[in-house]
């Protein structure tokens, strides 16, 4: 098993900078939008963006939630290992905003599918985007393509994409490893 | 990951701690759901339930319909004073005829103990016990468990009294279980005649005068007087039970502390327990409503996870 640093933590600031510059970009004072990061593990990503934004480019009153699928997911029963659900924090309403869903990699779409479905149950949001920040082409199932993405992935089935994140390893890092 | 160590619910009896735990995340999980503007997720979309109900119900058959249908599974619905039972069908003939519909999940409630565990054995469902006689209620007591917990944080070295009718509380026997392998400990209260012999060997006490149960408990799990299983006088009247074990204002006043009142339902309004507590904010009834949608849609959730096609 081999496993390549695809990002380190240098360049994992530089993107989440050059992706928080792209949302305020579209997204101006972000009174009207909602940074949603699926659980579990882009809750990681949207904490952090959010935090950029307040911190480095004191944008204010950030509508940040995060959003279990676990009840939307496509393969319940159909795995071998039973699916654990996580929390869902939402305390504001998604009607008529501007939601942006956040992901670490996006791989076969069907996460986002799920959370696209799972948004719904809040409200009717305005539009809905997509911000990850691993692409990994080629390796869609569904017709779902990001607006905002940090970096591009050709990688065959094989290899897996792994992202630490400091808050739960010790530092940031994205690796890829050779199953 | 973790899942259900049994395949059915039968009883608490059947289940462990990590069990409940377990069966009380997943209800966290499906509170927030149900507290959503859409309060559904198409999880069991491919899931067909029938709910039998031998003996009649109302709160239960709901919450279990509720949960069913906030979990996007289909159901089917059965009673048995409009069915075929009365034409005198066979249990097994009753429920083989509603499997070979293509059903994947039984929810049963019926007057004979053990009616559960039997159908278990004979066919090929999961079965979630929804009632079987005066033996065991385990959504109940999961329900019942899950609001203390709620209320008091933890089960653990609480003191839980259960009052009234134990001889013929299915609720009264789940919830003992359970309320034990969560570290609770229990006493029950009630007439001697409506006190089952040799219940002291699940490991509970028994206690006769209502007040000294009441200064002991930190809840009250008040129980219905169940008139129409009791075949002979347990009790020479109402009046007499009410002014023995009723449950009031002024007992609760003059014990100096707050404690939690809960009560499964339905109430015999002034028997039991007056309105005044019963709607009062020591009283926890309307939750453990909520609740028990909550933690049936965990039940029959971690449950379908199980089925493979």
């Amino acid at each position: 098993m081999s496993k390549k640093v695809l990002l380190n933590s240098k360049e994992i600031e530089i993107i989440l900078h050059r992706l928080a510059c792209q949302l305020i970009e579209n997204h101006n004072d972000f009174s009207n939008t909602a940074l949603i990061g699926l659980q579990p593990r882009g809750s990681f990503l949207a904490k952090r963006l959010a935090s950029i934004l307040t911190n480095d480019y004191h944008v204010e009153n950030i509508h940040l939630g995060l959003l279990d699928i676990t009840f939307y997911r496509d393969d319940f029963r159909r795995r071998d290992e039973p699916l654990e659900a996580t929390n869902t924090q939402i305390d504001f309403l998604i009607e008529n905003k501007n939601v942006v869903l956040i992901d670490d990699v996006l791989f076969s779409g069907r996460s986002v599918r799920a959370g696209l479905t799972a948004i719904q149950s809040y409200g009717r949001p305005k539009n809905i985007e997509l911000l990850v920040l691993i692409d990994r082409r080629f390796s869609r199932h569904l017709p779902i393509q990001p607006n905002y993405k940090g970096r591009q992935v050709d990688a065959i089935d094989k290899e897996k994409v792994i992202v630490h994140w400091k808050e739960s390893h010790t530092k940031d890092g994205i690796y890829l490893e050779n199953k | 990951m973790k899942q259900l160590s049994v395949e059915h619910l039968l009883g608490i009896k059947y289940l462990n701690k990590n069990d409940i735990d377990l069966i009380f995340e997943t209800a966290n999980h499906f509170k927030e759901v149900i507290n959503r503007p859409i309060k559904k997720v198409p999880s069991l979309r491919d899931i067909t339930i029938a709910n039998l109900f031998f003996e009649n119900s109302t709160r239960t058959k709901l919450s279990f319909e509720l949960a069913e249908k906030r979990l996007s599974s289909d159901i089917i619905n059965f009673s048995a004073s409009q069915s075929s039972v009365k034409k005198g069908e066979t249990l097994i003939d009753t429920v083989n005829n509603i499997l070979a519909m293509k059903v994947d999940i039984v929810v049963m409630r019926h007057p004979n103990v053990g009616a559960g565990v039997f159908l278990s054995k004979h066919i090929d469902a999961k079965i979630i016990n929804a009632g079987d006689g005066t033996h065991e209620h385990p959504t109940q007591a999961l329900l019942d468990s899950y609001s203390i917990k709620e209320k008091l944080g933890s089960l653990k070295g609480k003191k839980i009294v259960i009052v009234g009718d134990v001889l013929h509380s299915r609720v009264a026997l789940s919830n003992i279980f359970a309320l034990k392998l969560q570290g609770a400990e229990v006493k029950v209260c009630g007439p001697t005649t409506l006190i089952p012999k040799h219940i002291e060997s699940l490991g509970v006490k028994v206690e006769t005068n209502i007040k000294k149960a009441l200064e002991w408990c930190d809840v009250a799990n008040v129980l219905r007087v169940q008139h129409e299983r009791m075949d002979i006088k347990y009790f020479p009247s109402t009046r007499e039970y009410t002014q023995l074990f009723g449950i009031n204002n002024e007992i609760l006043d003059n014990l100096g502390k707050k404690i939690t009142i809960m009560h499964p339902g339905p109430i015999n309004r002034g028997v039991e327990i007056t309105s005044d507590v019963a709607d009062s904010d020591q009283s926890i009834i309307l939750n453990q409503v909520e609740n028990g949608v909550a933690v049936r849609m965990a039940v029959i959730y971690l449950l379908a996870q199980q089925i493979k096609r």
